[in-house]
């Protein structure tokens, strides 16, 4: 006994070093944290449609598919870097992709997307943030993964990439996809 | 000049701006109070108190808002942690997932010390265990004399 208690401050040591190495082996980013969301129900925000002649959505809207719901700005740098990637997706008809428009001017999204493309199928204007907090939305561009009976799958904040599609995104698709056909 | 140095001195500690003060001098320490204890999630080690992103100014917004709806402390904070996770709050709560957290210095505290007993107990038993033997009391005498002879 007391010869073995000597070796459990090393044992301690060891988790700990152990503990915090993981994060840096896996090249983690601290700074971005999961969604309070996760297997939540979207929020149910009533937002008017950033193109007055379009319709817009809600919540109830987001039943019956899959749908990647995309934050973005026309003053957020990154969005404009995840942009291609949203068009593939709208052009591949990969998953139904909608947006919201974060705290923007109506006339400077609609010639950002002029300019750009309109990858999005509908598009609400969120032009106080106030939806965006109760999405738990903490920067611009973050896109959220909406199940068929409209809960919250997966959120990923920064720009999306062909990277995070392919490893993050779509395999949780193809799950939800897959329990769909059972 | 020394106006200037207190104005330096003052700004970093306060990104509330005059407009977004509450009238209520009671409501508005409160709000104080609750936006020191939220953190900005845009600059994470800062309270949205402190910082000048603009979500904490919204943050701080809806804090005052809630506040003057008549609001309590703890619906306040239930409703940010609710969407942003624990991880809003600076303080983290005492619950089941963060026990090891709040007792571990505690558990550490009480192996330190049941490690010192064991080694100064175990240290005293040697000392006391064995007695100079009569070799070791000769050359110790010994030494002695010649210390004493110099």
């Amino acid at each position: 006994m007391a010869k073995t208690i000597f070796v459990l401050p090393f044992l301690v040591f060891f988790g700990v070093v152990t503990y915090f190495i993981i994060p840096i082996v896996k090249k983690s980013d601290p700074k971005l944290l999961p969604s309070a969301l996760i297997d939540k129900d979207v929020p149910e925000n009533k937002l008017p449609p950033l193109f007055e002649n379009k319709t817009g959505f809600d919540h109830e809207d987001l039943l019956g598919g899959e749908t990647l719901v995309n934050f973005f700005s026309s003053w957020c740098g990154p969005c404009r870097v995840e942009h291609d990637i949203l068009m593939k997706i709208s052009e591949e008809k990969t998953i139904r992709l909608f947006g919201i428009n974060y705290k923007d001017q109506t006339q400077a999204a609609i010639r950002w997307l002029d300019e750009l493309g309109d990858p999005f199928e509908k598009i609400v204007a969120d032009k106080d943030g106030r939806a965006a907090i109760d999405w738990g939305v903490y920067g611009v561009p973050e896109t959220y993964l909406i199940d068929k009976e409209g809960k919250v799958r997966y959120r990923h904040v920064g720009p999306l990439t062909e990277r995070v599609l392919e490893e993050k995104l779509m395999p949780i698709i193809q799950l939800l996809r897959n329990k769909k056909d059972e | 000049m020394v106006a200037l140095g207190c104005l330096i001195y003052i700004q970093p500690i306060m990104a509330v701006e005059p407009n977004e003060r509450l009238a209520d001098p009671l409501l508005e320490e409160r709000a104080r109070m609750l936006s020191q204890n939220i953190r900005c999630l845009v600059c994470q080690n800062q309270s949205i108190d402190d910082s000048n992103a603009t979500l904490a100014k919204d943050l701080r917004a809806l804090v005052r808002e809630k506040l003057t709806a008549g609001a309590t402390n703890d619906e306040i904070f239930d409703f940010l942690v609710d969407r942003y996770g624990d991880f809003i709050l600076l303080n983290p709560p005492f619950k089941a997932s963060t026990y090891l957290l709040w007792y571990g210095p505690l558990i550490f505290l009480i192996v330190g010390l049941l490690m010192t007993v064991l080694v100064m107990k175990k240290s005293k038993r040697r000392a006391s265990e064995k007695p100079l033997s009569q070799e070791e009391r000769v050359s110790l005498s010994k030494l002695l004399e010649q210390k004493d002879e110099t």
